[in-house]
């Protein structure tokens, strides 16, 4: 990640937005994790730009630096862009077991692109994530929160792709 | 003996889980009710009369744990529920969470009344954001209710607030101490002991971290006049426990089971046995810092003294079976590969030796490793164990190690060819 001395500026809108969010969680330090995280889902790209970050700190009337040690200790908060749908693919153990490998290849032939790389028209990006509790609907992948399970199939997964709006 | 029971989980499909009048209904709230003719040391010791274990992995005796947080003389105090069940293979709060929200709300409430806190703050992993919804209703409608806010039950100077926090992916904040630090804004890195956090916790208070099993017991204990719960399990591990099932079995899923029913009986007849009815090839219990066995073990009873007998541990509830599609080795590598992930990067012992573990372990799956290499995980895995910060070093090697006494052939040095 690259620091510049002078970010891109939001727009007025964006800003409103953000607010609105900071507002909703009473402006409280102690919400940060929450803050960021709407912030960065209702960004474009689904990541916190380096002018957001800024903005959130100013906000919070915290240190930038301590809104950057937790975007980058938190793998839930990106600071690069992403896409509109990131596909979580988990890689734990018990998705393993059950053919999460198998599933990430259909991804990545279905999509045309490779782990952690954007598609073309920045819809799609696969991402490989730790164990997120759907171990029970395994193998399983997630997309903004929403998570789909028992994916034993190429047509069932190109099914839940094309699902997503 | 029954497979499973319903004591904790005797709510499950049983009312509307967005309403708390549909709760009421059912008794909702019965038992705070119960609480707030006890004082906080009596229900810690009916706690303690059931012999209550933290359901959070580490065991510890949970009557004496609000009994000590009750002690504390201080006016602000605060309870903090552990909802970031990150080891992988463990649902089991998520199914209680899901399944019966308001009691997790009315536990916490039981427990600031127990130990004197006026905040309670609910730590949930992100990636159990799609049930904020249906919490955030729960508490306000406890609220408008007026079993949240100030004199709840008419109880002078009882107020009590519950706050719903976030994680934000990372295994370490289900460390205590790396839990209140997120809380306060902060990156999830866990804190020098001591000071401990009952003592000096979330914003400098005395702070008490449950899992949400274990408050989720709390509820159906005080209104147990018959003592039920006593009639279930063994004389050492007395009760019920939720226990989450998966990997290749038939039914994964999440259970509350009687202590005391064998592994077999809990893979075979509750999960359905092993999907396409392969072998067992090793069984990890307590997620990922857990220990493995291989299938002889089936007939252990899960219990706290059985299974540290056979080498392993309840942890977080876990039952992973892996069948023989799967190497030992491929199983330890992804194990490796979480904690390499997961680590937090903040102590040498754990940032360092997750990073030759992964270097030793590619060694082995490769066969080119020395007598001397194997010297040396033996060696890393000790400093791991005894000088790691927080519990995730000290634990990311468990399945490693049982699993280099329970399948030494994969570890065996290939003779050198001359």
């Amino acid at each position: 990640m690259a620091f510049s001395n002078q970010p891109q500026p939001l727009s007025p809108e964006r800003k409103e937005c953000i607010d609105k969010i900071i507002a909703s969680y009473g402006g409280l330090t102690s919400k940060m994790l929450e803050i960021l995280l709407d912030v960065q889902d209702t960004a474009e790209g689904k990541y916190i730009s380096e002018a957001t970050a800024h903005y959130v700190a100013e906000q919070l009337q915290v240190k930038i630096t301590q809104v950057y040690d937790v975007i980058t200790f938190f793998s839930s908060l990106h600071d690069a862009p992403r896409a509109q749908f990131p596909i979580q693919v988990c890689s734990s153990i018990v998705c393993k077991v059950n053919d999460s490998d198998g599933l990430m290849e259909h991804l990545q032939s279905l999509l045309g692109v490779g782990l952690n790389e954007p598609t073309a028209d920045g819809k799609y990006i696969i991402e490989e994530v730790p164990c997120f509790g759907a171990c029970d609907v395994a193998p399983a992948i997630r997309v903004n929160g929403v998570v789909y399970g028992k994916i034993t199939s190429k047509d069932k997964l190109a099914e839940i792709i094309n699902s997503l709006r | 003996m029954s497979k499973t029971v319903s004591f904790m989980t005797k709510n499950f499909g049983k009312y509307d889980i967005h309403s708390i009048d549909s709760y009421e209904s059912i008794g909702g709230f019965d038992a705070l009710r119960r609480a707030v003719t006890m004082t906080g040391f009596e229900i810690a010791d009916r706690i303690a009369e059931c012999g209550v274990k933290g359901r959070g992995g580490a065991a510890y005796d949970m009557g004496r744990k609000w009994h000590q947080a009750r002690e504390i003389d201080q006016k602000e105090k605060v309870v903090v529920c552990n909802a970031d069940e990150g080891e992988p293979c463990t649902f089991k709060d998520r199914a209680l969470i899901e399944n019966d929200p308001f009691r997790l709300i009315e536990a916490m409430i039981i427990a600031g009344y127990s130990i004197g806190a006026q905040n309670g703050y609910l730590y949930m992993r992100e990636e159990y954001s799609h049930l904020r919804p249906l919490l955030l209703n729960a508490i306000a409608q406890a609220e408008e209710k007026g079993y949240l806010g100030k004199n709840i039950l008419g109880v002078e100077g009882f107020d009590y607030q519950i706050h719903l926090q976030s994680g934000a992916g990372a295994y370490v904040c289900g460390e205590g101490t790396a839990l209140v630090e997120s809380i306060e804004g902060k990156s999830g890195r866990p804190r020098k002991k001591p000071p401990f956090i009952k003592q000096c916790g979330l914003f400098n208070l005395p702070t008490c971290v449950q899992n949400v099993e274990s408050l989720c017991l709390v509820p159906s204990i005080l209104l147990d006049d018959e003592k039920v719960y006593l009639t279930y399990g063994t004389e050492k591990s007395p009760g019920t426990k939720m226990i989450s099932v998966g990997g290749n079995v038939k039914q994964p899923g999440a259970f509350e089971i009687p202590f005391g029913i064998t592994l077999r009986e809990i893979i075979y007849e509750l999960a359905g046995g092993v999907s396409g009815n392969q072998d067992i090839r090793l069984i990890q219990l307590g997620g990922a810092s857990g220990k493995v066995c291989g299938p002889d073990k089936l007939d252990t009873p899960y219990t706290y003294e059985d299974l540290a007998q056979a080498g392993l541990t309840v942890g977080s509830g876990a039952i992973l079976v892996v069948d023989t599609r799967t190497s030992v080795m491929d199983f330890l590598r992804t194990t490796q590969a979480f904690f390499s992930h997961e680590s937090c990067g903040q102590c040498t012992p754990c940032r360092g030796g997750n990073k030759q573990m992964k270097y030793l372990l590619e060694k082995v799956a490769s066969g080119t490793h020395t007598a001397e290499d194997i010297k040396t995980m033996n060696k890393v895995i000790m400093i791991m164990q005894q000088a790691s910060l927080c519990g995730l070093g000290e634990s990311a090697e468990n399945a490693l190690c049982s699993a280099m006494k329970v399948f030494p052939e994969v570890f065996a040095v290939k003779e050198e060819i001359e």
